[in-house]
């Protein structure tokens, strides 16, 4: 091979960024999904817990347009129970700790929604972790 | 038409994972096989070919240049465009690689004044088009790596952060997303539209493109319409990525065919124009300094000729020579 030191250092740095991964979990637990801390007090989401892990954020998003939109707050579930359109006070109402349920899933997704700029998430508050 | 059999290709290859997949729900096979296989294609592919073209000999010195040579003292070197030292070559290869300079340099030829004057005017859609496609690529692919980590490195975090940085919608909408789109769609329709272009574009030159268009359709479907279960796809890429492949039930048939048209564009890439990635590294018309007029480029191609000198030839005969009178150097 002509310039045989040049390509392969080449090949090897390519190799190395292509099989990051693979080494970045060397030596780490088998990963296991997001373990939740589900309401006690409660059986069953607003919807089904298949659509509502796949749909919720978009839920908040139609939620916060009609309350802010069109100034509307009553929201009709899929059995017929009527929820309060807020993230705080109907999501954080069963689900109260946001570090141990929503948190634990976005980072796993790393997804950092920006909602806590502004909104507060209530059992951090109350304990002072905030 | 050469458009025609690129977009029925890649049709077949939607259509592959929707039936597998998705009717016959082939699961492991889509989800875990074909993955593996694709991959292992790819990294071999991909060493075969640099490998080949490191074996490949440069007969000549064919550096293209871009402006002034290095020449007598007083006349100024254009040292990027026209390289004749080391820094200079490296330099240009890291704008080549990097920026697309040579793309920047594009021209273009019109007829003006009735077609009686020809002018040369600078191009740089071509530049603008192919560097925001790469660069959304790169961008895309850095996003990608939050399914393959955990815990997920803070830089990717950071490069998903700038680019949903303008928060519209839930989930946020990512700006290399609609460049991407945007990008490809003008690369195609140049094929399409320039009638030159149209000429020389083959099938590959299409199907390349609507793969990648495939698979930005079905990861933007996957995010923003018919939503998939993201803590379960980490849960199939996490198992991939510590050979312990898991296949939750709940993911659907948009995923696999998503990851179907990644695995094909893998094992499709080594083998096709797109090995422009490794290439580029190696293209001798880039990465050769030009200084022909210093120093000698011996052709590593050439043959050890067996040479036969006149002064052998004259020992051979040399007595003949004598015995018919021809005049010898040595006696
Ligand atoms: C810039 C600050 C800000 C950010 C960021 C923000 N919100 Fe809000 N949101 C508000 C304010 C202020 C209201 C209250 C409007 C009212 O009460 O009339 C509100 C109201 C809402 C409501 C309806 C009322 C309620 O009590 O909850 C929902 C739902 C909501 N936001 C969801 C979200 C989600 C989801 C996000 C993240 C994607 C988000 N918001 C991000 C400021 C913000
Ligand atoms: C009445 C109480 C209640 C309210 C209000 C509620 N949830 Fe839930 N949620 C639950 C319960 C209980 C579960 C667990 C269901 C199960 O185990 O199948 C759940 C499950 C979920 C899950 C799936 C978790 C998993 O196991 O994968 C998500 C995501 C979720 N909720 C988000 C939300 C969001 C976002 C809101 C506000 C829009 C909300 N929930 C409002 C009770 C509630
Ligand atoms: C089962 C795991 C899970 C749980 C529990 C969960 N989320 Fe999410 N959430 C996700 C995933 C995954 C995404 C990212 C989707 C994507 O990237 O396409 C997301 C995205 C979001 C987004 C959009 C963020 C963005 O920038 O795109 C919001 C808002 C959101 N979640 C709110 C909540 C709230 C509020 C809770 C707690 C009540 C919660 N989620 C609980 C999995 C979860």
């Amino acid at each position: 091979m002509y310039d045989a030191g040049k390509i392969l250092i080449g090949l090897v740095i390519f190799l190395l960024l292509l099989t990051f991964p693979f080494w970045y979990s060397l030596g780490q637990a088998s990963y296991e999904s997001p373990e939740l801390q589900l309401p006690e007090d409660s059986q069953e989401c607003i919807r089904d817990t298949e659509w509502m892990r796949k749909n919720h954020m978009q839920l908040l998003d139609d939620w916060r347009d009609t309350v802010v939109r069109e100034g509307k707050s009553v929201y009709t579930g899929s059995e017929g129970k009527q929820y309060d359109m807020s993230l705080q006070k109907t999501c954080m109402d069963c689900h109260t700790s946001k570090k141990k349920f929503c948190d634990r899933c976005h980072n796993s997704a790393s997804v950092e929604p920006y909602c806590w700029d502004c909104h507060v998430a209530p059992e951090e508050v109350a304990n002072g972790q905030q | 038409m050469n458009a025609l059999y690129a977009l029925i290709m890649v049709l077949a290859l939607v259509i592959i994972p929707l039936l597998g997949a998705g009717a016959a729900g082939w699961h492991a096979l889509f989800g875990v096989v074909l993955p593996y296989l694709a991959f292992t294609v790819f990294v071999l592919g991909f060493l075969y070919r640099v490998v080949k073209w490191g074996r490949s000999p440069v007969p000549f010195k064919i550096p293209t240049t871009g402006g002034q040579q290095e020449s007598l003292p007083w006349i100024r070197q254009n040292r990027i465009d026209s390289p004749s030292t080391k820094t200079g070559t490296v330099i240009r290869m890291i704008l080549e690689v990097l920026l697309f300079r040579s793309l920047f340099r594009n021209t273009r030829v019109r007829l003006f004044k009735d077609e009686t004057q020809l002018s040369y005017g600078s191009s740089k859609f071509l530049w603008l088009g192919a560097l925001a496609f790469h660069v959304s690529f790169f961008v895309i692919l850095a996003r990608h790596m939050r399914f393959f980590t955990e815990p997920v490195p803070a830089l990717f975090n950071w490069i998903e952060t700038l680019d949903g940085i303008m928060q519209v919608g839930v989930p946020v909408l990512f700006a290399t997303e609609i460049v991407i789109l945007l990008a490809l769609a003008y690369l195609f329709l140049r094929r399409v539209l320039v009638p030159q272009l149209r000429y020389i574009s083959l099938p590959t030159d299409y199907f390349a493109l609507f793969l990648l268009f495939a698979i930005v359709i079905s990861g933007i479907l996957m995010r923003y319409f018919v939503r998939a279960d993201i803590v379960d796809i980490k849960t199939l890429t996490m198992g991939l990525i510590q050979l312990q492949p898991e296949v939750p039930e709940s993911i659907g048939a948009l995923f696999y065919t998503h990851l179907f048209l990644v695995c094909s564009l893998l094992v499709y890439f080594p083998w096709s124009k797109l090995m422009h990635l490794g290439g580029v590294f190696l293209s001798p018309t880039r990465n050769m300094p030009n200084d022909n007029r210093m120093r000698r480029h011996v052709n590593p191609w050439n043959y050890p000729v067996k040479l036969h000198t006149y002064e052998e030839w004259e020992d051979e005969y040399r007595d003949k020579m004598k015995e018919a009178g021809i005049p010898v150097e040595k006696e």
